[in-house]
């Protein structure tokens, strides 16, 4: 996964501040839940047990971090190996045995996957404000034209010309560089 | 996506749609961890002070991080008994 600069912001969490653990839950919460239900194809209550225990362990281990810019990587792990647990368990549960359990390939192409996504969502971070909002709005979040017209105060018909802008200005971003491979 | 290549705007669409919000209420729990813990705290001072109200908060733990605003995932059940027990 990209590597986002944390160390400031962990430093904040371990002395206490309740707006930068927030903040780096709000940085991880799309990543670890996509691990949960996408990678892993967990069902809702797995997949939030998945997710709250994946925050509660890094809130206990912000003291023990080697390497505070590592904190992503460490809660992508967590996740993955919560995620993957979960599904040996239940697995184990069915009556059909294994049958329950993804086949090991999947869920690592899943994965590579959502490493790419969140390069992209990196440099969508990089946008200016109007075009990441319409970006996310439109592919993440689902919205329609008039939802996010209404939201954001335009015609629902400049909403399509300004996503179709901002995705050139996406793309722009990857010009000269590494399409998104991610790991790191 | 092939590494090396430049991404059509079909591909960052669709890797964009890959990572949709969590679920609020997901993330307002996890937010909370900081409060659940000075809340736990606040409590495990009031168990040792009194062994009636820690029997009553440990018969009902859902109840107790209710009772104190707080969403009573089963994580958070968990880090209550292992806190007060």
């Amino acid at each position: 996964m990209p590597v986002l600069e944390s160390r400031g912001l962990v430093a904040r969490c371990r002395a206490g501040d309740d707006d930068a653990w927030r903040e780096l839950v709000e940085r991880h919460a799309r990543y670890v839940h996509a691990i949960a239900v996408r990678a892993y194809g967990l069902q809702p209550a797995d997949a939030e047990d998945v997710f709250q225990e994946t925050f509660a362990r890094a809130y206990e281990h912000l003291d023990r971090l080697r390497d505070d810019d590592a904190i992503g990587a460490w809660i992508g792990q967590v996740s993955r190996r919560l995620a993957l647990a979960r599904v040996r368990a239940r697995a184990r549960e069915s009556p059909a045995g294994t049958d329950g359990l993804p086949e090991r390939a999947e869920p690592d192409r899943r994965l590579e996957r959502l490493d790419e996504a969140l390069t992209v969502h990196a440099a969508m971070a990089a946008l200016a404000d109007p075009c990441r909002e319409v970006l996310d709005r439109f592919f993440a979040r689902d919205e329609s034209y008039a939802t996010i017209g209404a939201a954001l105060g335009i015609p629902p018909g400049t909403v399509a010309s300004r996503i179709s802008r901002c995705v050139r200005r996406l793309r722009e971003k990857f010009v000269g560089r590494n399409a998104p491979s991610a790991r790191s | 996506m092939d590494s090396g290549t430049v991404p059509s705007e079909t591909e960052l669409a669709e890797l964009i749609s890959e990572l949709p919000p969590a679920p609020a209420g997901w993330v307002r729990a996890a937010v909370e961890l900081p409060r659940l813990r000075r809340e736990l705290d606040r409590l495990a001072a009031l168990c040792m002070a009194d062994a009636d109200v820690r029997a009553h908060t440990l018969a009902d733990l859902e109840r107790a991080l209710r009772d104190a605003g707080l969403r009573a995932t089963p994580v958070a059940v968990r880090l209550a008994r292992e806190r007060l027990q």
